[in-house]
């Protein structure tokens, strides 16, 4: 590996190819969980109202019949196509549940994160300049409530109070049931359709306001807390006494010198929050009653229906994965350390 | 079936809490050496929890009623009543009293969080010490499975493990746990893995192996004292980690049924509704214990953390991990 030495193209490549021995992992350990663990979906699903012959024939519809070991390669092929089974209960296959839904999801998502980084960023940067003073104390308090307190139960608090300040503000869905018949869909993300069509935009950024805070309010915790730090760590670095010494004001001190190196590993580390934020926006959406794949997941779990968790679980492992290597690659060609 | 599970249940919270306390008698000494802030800080913690204990331990003495009990001498209580001298916090929709809920939803949270970090310390300490000490394609083998686990969501690695549980054991407090074990086990992995790595070339370890000793005994009595010591740090923080996501498998109505015992989450799930229709009183309770105990936990693990980490104790920072960047790393 020597040889590679400071070569980016070498290093993206290398961090590309090994994309694909993670999902083989992380698909191997879906297919042991879903499929060889649980013994018989269709059984699970039918919960005993179907009789042996209908439970043999939807079986063999499936392809749960062959050996396990060809279903393991088949769903692998599957995968590799973008092809992640239709669910039992209802049909649907989880690519246009991902399609339909996932827009909903990437819209929350994104606008937590712009609001988490928003937010965060000043934050952690003002509470580390101030380290260990009357400023730095409340806004690590902030850090472990933020932490400590449930998304849902703030969530459930916000509703509560929102409808008790302000009458009418919508605190379910994505957008008001008119607006989501009358919207045209061209590209299935809401948000984006509403500022194509030029209608009902004001409904839906509004429908979302309450949801991308409560995410982000999860996220800037983490923020805050990482450029704190970071912040600190750079403060004490030998370039800002150099700095200081050239009688640089302390404001330029901080902007220019201390806070743009305490910038490089943030954008690593908040890159890396998507695991979190999966897992935030799964209970963000159930708390919302918002459509989009958080809210189908825990629907098929309940419904018991293994094709579409499993189709699902992959969709979402497959997100890991990519993300994590291309901030890794971000990462690279910000900061030429990285590459070693 | 039913009444192994409990006995099982039981044998393993009673051995979980003598751990922690002969954990806790064997640090505190110096812990009350350090000054200031983290002092402070640590003894809100520590409050905190021990109140909950107390709550969970004596929850049918403090409770005015069962955690499931909608009636007494055969009048049905009032559905949705607000806090009042006969309720302290007021009744939910299925006529609960929320204060006996929230009191032995604090047992329900000990039992899950002690048997769910047991469990992980069990598998994850020696599949580390094992891979550490052994190296070679073991370790790599392992390392790399533990960081797929890892690195996914670890809600949705929940869910799936409920999803799959549910099933098999029911809807209890074994099963909500043993759902929680999978994802704090990549992480006493991971520190115990790497501390065995350092440790593993250090002069008496090479001592011992030149006496003849056998690799199991080089891992048990070498080994294993030196790298159990951030076993407390961790475990801590995984407590307050476990109880969140714990409540979040409830609130998602995946975890623990209201017939099987109190649980925070799932009272908050039916808060829900109440809050749509400006019901306050069922959210605001389980939510401010989970808040509580969480906070008293993760107060009582950074004080730990800053006590018993000496790089911490000097510069005294919060702790910050790089996961997928250090994994990543480790095999190119």
């Amino acid at each position: 590996m020597s040889s590679s030495r400071g070569s980016l193209p070498r290093y993206i490549a290398i961090r590309l190819l090994l994309i694909i021995p993670m999902m083989w992992v992380l698909l191997t350990f879906v297919f042991i969980l879903l499929r060889v663990a649980p013994g018989d979906p269709v059984t699970a699903a039918a919960g005993g109202k179907l009789s042996a012959e209908e439970i043999e024939r939807r079986q063999a519809a499936l392809g749960l019949d062959r050996p396990l070991i060809t279903q393991y390669f088949d769903y692998l092929g599957d995968v590799v196509r973008f092809q992640f089974g239709n669910a039992l209960s209802d049909g649907t296959p989880v690519t246009s549940l991902i399609r339909d839904h996932g827009g909903a999801t990437l819209t929350l998502t994104i606008g937590a994160f712009l609001f988490a980084v928003l937010v965060g960023v000043p934050l952690g940067r003002w509470a580390g300049r101030h380290r260990d003073t009357a400023v730095d104390a409340p806004i690590r308090i902030l850090g472990i409530v933020v932490y400590a307190a449930p998304i849902f139960w703030v969530g459930i608090l916000l509703i509560i109070a929102v409808d008790n300040v302000f009458p009418g503000w919508p605190t379910s869905g994505i957008a008001s049931p008119t607006a989501i018949y009358e919207i045209p869909t061209k590209t299935h993300i809401l948000l984006v359709d509403a500022v194509l069509s030029r209608e009902y935009v004001w409904d839906v950024v509004q429908h979302h306001i309450l949801p991308c805070f409560v995410l982000g309010l999860l996220l800037s915790g983490v923020i805050i807390r990482l450029v704190r730090i970071n912040v600190i760590q750079a403060m004490q670095a030998d370039y800002v006494e150099a700095a200081r010494s050239r009688g640089i004001p302390e404001r330029r001190v901080v902007r220019d010198h201390a806070f743009r190196n305490a910038l490089v590993p943030v954008v690593t580390v908040i890159g890396l929050q998507v695991a979190l934020t999966l897992s935030g926006a799964v209970l963000t959406e159930n708390t919302f009653n918002w459509p989009g794949l958080g809210t189908d997941l825990v629907d098929y779990v309940i419904a018991r229906d293994y094709v579409a968790v499993q189709g699902l679980v992959t969709f979402f492992a497959l997100i890991v994965v990519v993300v994590s290597v291309v901030v890794d690659v971000i990462n690279a060609l910000i900061d030429p350390r990285v590459r070693y | 079936m039913g009444l192994l599970i409990d006995i099982v249940q039981w044998a393993l919270v009673v051995l979980g809490v003598i751990g922690a306390t002969i954990a806790l008698v064997k640090v505190f000494p110096r812990i009350w050496k350090t000054r200031g802030m983290a002092r402070w800080l640590f003894v809100v913690g520590l409050v905190l929890t021990v109140v909950f204990v107390v709550l969970a331990v004596f929850a049918p003495l403090i409770a005015p009623y069962g955690f499931a009990e909608s009636r007494v001498d055969g009048v049905r209580l009032p559905e949705l009543d607000p806090p009042s001298s006969y309720f302290l916090l007021g009744t939910n929709d299925m006529a609960f009293d929320i204060f006996s809920r929230v009191v032995w939803g604090a047992r329900t949270a000990m039992q899950v969080i002690v048997i769910s970090v047991l469990f992980s310390v069990a598998l994850g300490v020696p599949l580390g010490l094992l891979a550490g000490y052994v190296g070679g394609t073991l370790d790599r083998i392992l390392v790399f499975l533990m960081d797929a686990l890892y690195a996914f969501p670890s809600l949705l690695l929940a869910i799936v493990m409920a999803f799959l549980l549910n099933q098999k054991l029911g809807n209890g407090i074994v099963a909500a746990a043993l759902s929680l074990t999978v994802i704090y086990i990549p992480q006493y992995f991971r520190v115990v893995r790497n501390t065995t790595v350092s440790v593993r070339e250090s002069t008496y370890v090479e001592a011992a192996r030149a006496l003849g000793a056998k690799p199991t005994t080089v891992m048990r009595k070498y080994l294993f004292g030196n790298v159990i010591q951030s076993v407390p740090v961790l475990g801590t923080l995984n407590a307050a980690d476990a109880l969140s996501t714990l409540a979040a498998l409830g609130f998602l109505g995946l975890g623990i049924q209201p017939m099987e015992a109190s649980e925070w989450g799932f009272d908050l799930n039916r808060a829900l509704d109440d809050a749509q229709a400006g019901i306050w009183w069922t959210g605001l309770f389980p939510g401010l214990a989970i808040v509580l105990l969480i906070t008293g936990l993760t107060l009582v693990g950074e004080g730990l953390n800053e006590t018993l980490n000496p790089a911490l104790r000097r510069r005294r920072l919060l702790p910050v991990r790089f996961p997928a960047k250090e994994a990543a790393d480790e095999h190119v």
